[in-house]
């Protein structure tokens, strides 16, 4: 036993060394795989008091385009009101609110950090668990498309960036509805990856990417980018086309959060399948 | 000895707050961004235990990765190099012998001593954030050239930063 003690005690340094390296690598896997780190990242109460204390400076800067971009928003909105469309069928019809029920809610929240220059990329929001955030809920921007909620805390939330390695976004081109996975490979921030459209589609440059409302956190139609060049692998059936995102992800200020109403029930219906 | 502990503590608090609200927002070409805090272990006196310079190097890894949301890749690199350092001390030949409590710098050591210590750090830093970062070997040499560009730009900052700030003080 002696031995050992003083050969522990004669190279406790490089222990040391081992003992700090596995709690790093302890953490790297925790974030990569269980995504349970909820305290060793920028949702928890102090990196996030920090973070949104700092935007409150920040803010000031892009005020003039968040505000374009509300106005904008808002009379898109308004055109879509029912009040701005006059009737044109003379006869008599029905108008039957029980036909609708509501399937998605958003909820307004302020990113206070981002990043678009890592491999990796997550955004952090002012809104948590206390005002009915949860895991994996979409967020969204006026423009399109902004990731997924990865871990909530009390007040904030962290969002995995569309612009993240492992970020896979179910998307198809607007108008012939065929479904491709968006990806991103880590270059550009502006432009992303469309996959597994098949080569006998016709696209043009320019088509627009909507989202497919096959996951259950987008609803469908949400904008993404317009194809801005494509082309093919050899031997391969599929497309790989660069879609240019309508988001400038270096420049979002306010972002939707999404909560689909029917989630569970959808969650527990695909359950049940997947168990026969 | 209580005036260089709270220099350092001072030192590290600035760096942390420095790289997070500032450096984590530059990018250069879309993909290059300075990481300074290593500063802070690069410049810890020759006289510093060296469980003090692993332990310091594993908070201020922790400090980054939870604000930038990384896991554990910066707390990983960081305690990589601050092992290495002693070791990086001694390769790099200089004529004067460092006295004790001295902290490395370019009034300190000189121009030519300094980079090349500063070189050997920030490269193994550099090449096990960037592997650890995205995870696989494919694309080896895109990462090696993805972390060897970052490396220049860190230089750059490490060298102005002695210029600027330490250089006047030491005197």
């Amino acid at each position: 036993m002696r031995p050992l003690i003083q050969f522990l005690i004669k190279n406790y340094n490089f222990f040391l060394f081992l003992v700090l390296e596995f709690f790093a690598f302890l953490l790297i896997f925790q974030n990569n795989y269980y995504q349970q780190s909820a305290f060793f990242n920028a949702s928890n109460a102090i990196s996030g008091g920090i973070y949104s204390y700092y935007s409150g400076f920040t803010d000031y800067l892009s005020l003039k385009k968040v505000n374009k971009t509300l106005a904008d928003e808002n009379s898109n909105l308004l055109n879509l009101q029912k009040s701005s469309f006059i009737k044109t069928n003379n006869k008599t019809f029905i108008v039957n609110d029980t036909l609708y029920q509501q399937q998605y809610t958003y909820l307004s929240a302020k990113v206070i950090s981002n990043t678009t220059n890592r491999i990796n990329n997550y955004l952090t929001l002012n809104k948590g668990s206390k005002q009915g955030i949860k895991k994996n809920m979409g967020v969204i921007s006026p423009q399109g498309i902004v990731g997924i909620v990865k871990d909530v805390s009390d007040n904030f939330c962290t969002v995995t960036s569309l612009l993240h390695s492992k970020s896979k976004i179910s998307a198809k081109i607007k108008k012939n509805d065929y479904v491709g996975t968006i990806i991103w490979n880590g270059d550009d921030y502006r432009i992303v990856t469309l996959k597994d459209v098949p080569t006998h589609v016709k696209i043009y440059i320019g088509d627009t990417i909507i989202s497919s409302g096959y996951s259950m956190m987008f609803p469908e139609g949400i904008s993404i980018g317009t194809i801005y060049l494509y082309g093919t692998n050899k031997g391969k059936d599929f497309y790989e086309i660069k879609v240019k995102l309508f988001n400038d992800f270096n420049n979002i200020s306010y972002v939707y959060i999404v909560n689909n109403l029917m989630k569970d029930e959808l969650n527990e219906l695909e359950k049940k399948s997947q168990n026969e | 000895m209580n005036n260089n502990l709270l220099k350092n503590i001072i030192r590290f608090i600035w760096l942390v707050l420095l790289q997070i609200l500032v450096f984590n927002n530059i990018e250069v070409f879309s993909f290059i961004t300075p990481f300074i805090y290593i500063l802070f272990i690069i410049m810890l006196p020759f006289d510093t235990p060296k469980w003090v310079i692993l332990v310091s190097g594993f908070m201020m890894g922790m400090c980054v990765d939870i604000f930038s949301n990384t896991g554990g890749i910066h707390t990983a690199s960081t305690v990589l190099m601050a092992y290495i350092s002693p070791w990086a001390q001694k390769v790099v030949s200089s004529k004067q012998d460092p006295e004790a409590g001295t902290q490395p710098g370019i009034k300190t050591m000189g121009f030519r001593w300094f980079f090349f210590y500063t070189l050997i750090l920030t490269t193994v830093h550099h090449i096990c954030l960037f592997y650890l970062e995205i995870f696989s070997l494919t694309d080896f040499f895109g990462t090696l050239k993805h972390a060897l560009y970052n490396v220049a730009f860190t230089m750059v900052f490490i060298i102005i930063s002695q210029y600027l700030f330490i250089g006047r003080k030491t005197e």
